[in-house]
């Protein structure tokens, strides 16, 4: 099984030849892209680490699980590990569909739960050189240099 | 005894000192007894929560889960993927 994370920049094109057919007619793609915004203090990247083998066999539950809730659905997902420069994707999921309902729907089950689900964790880099620990709720738990 | 091997990550890792250690537990044994286990063993390993999330052998598990020899026991710190 070739792994669901990858330490280069996501390839979407990649990913959009894994899940398109001429069977689906409708295609949804998320990005998450790592953010330096009024909620955030000089972020300049994210270190993202994983479970890798538990994350990648969490993915795969999640995806099975989605395939067997919306027929004739397929989807693939990649997730970034190391650091991710702010503006870079951290994920990308595209989900294809017959029809655009099942596409969006199930794209939209497979992001919330890799966010409830996968064994992965991020440190955020701030421009002031301080590092810290990001919890699920988005605060910053512990602060190092 | 059965013997597990525990795996610390992210913060926890910082906390613990290390990414993995190698524990003895009593048989039968649960989650929990691995969690208290370390919490004496590793000195570190005193600043993790009581209640971590845990999983055995890549599948996220309650506290209560019985561990056997040579499982995979992970303390995971509140998941943040996305």
């Amino acid at each position: 099984m070739t792994s669901h994370l990858t330490r280069s920049p996501i390839a979407l094109e990649s990913l959009l030849t894994e899940v398109q057919g001429p069977g689906r007619g409708g295609t949804c793609v998320f990005l998450g892209t790592v953010r330096n915004g009024p909620e955030e203090s000089g972020v300049t990247e994210i270190e993202y680490s994983a479970y890798d083998a538990m994350a990648d066999a969490e993915i795969e539950r999640i995806l099975t699980e989605a395939a067997q809730q919306w027929h004739g659905v397929r989807v693939a997902l990649r997730h970034r590990v190391g650091r991710v420069p702010v503006g870079e994707a951290s994920i990308a999921i595209v989900a294809a569909a017959p029809h655009r309902a099942e596409a969006f729907a199930a794209c939209r089950h497979v992001i919330e739960a890799v966010k409830r689900r996968l064994p992965i964790w991020k440190k955020e880099y701030r421009v002031d050189g301080t590092t810290a620990w990001v919890d699920p709720s988005g605060r910053p738990v512990a602060h190092g240099p | 005894m059965p013997n597990v091997t525990v795996l610390f990550f992210a913060r926890y890792a910082e906390l613990a000192g290390c990414e993995s250690a190698a524990v003895a537990v009593p048989s039968p044994a649960t989650v929990e007894d691995v969690v208290r286990r370390v919490r004496e063993t590793v000195p570190g390993a005193r600043a993790l929560p009581d209640r971590p999330l845990a999983a055995i052998n890549l599948r996220q598990v309650k506290l209560s889960a019985p561990v056997r020899d040579g499982d995979e026991v992970a303390f995971l710190p509140p998941v943040a993927g996305g």
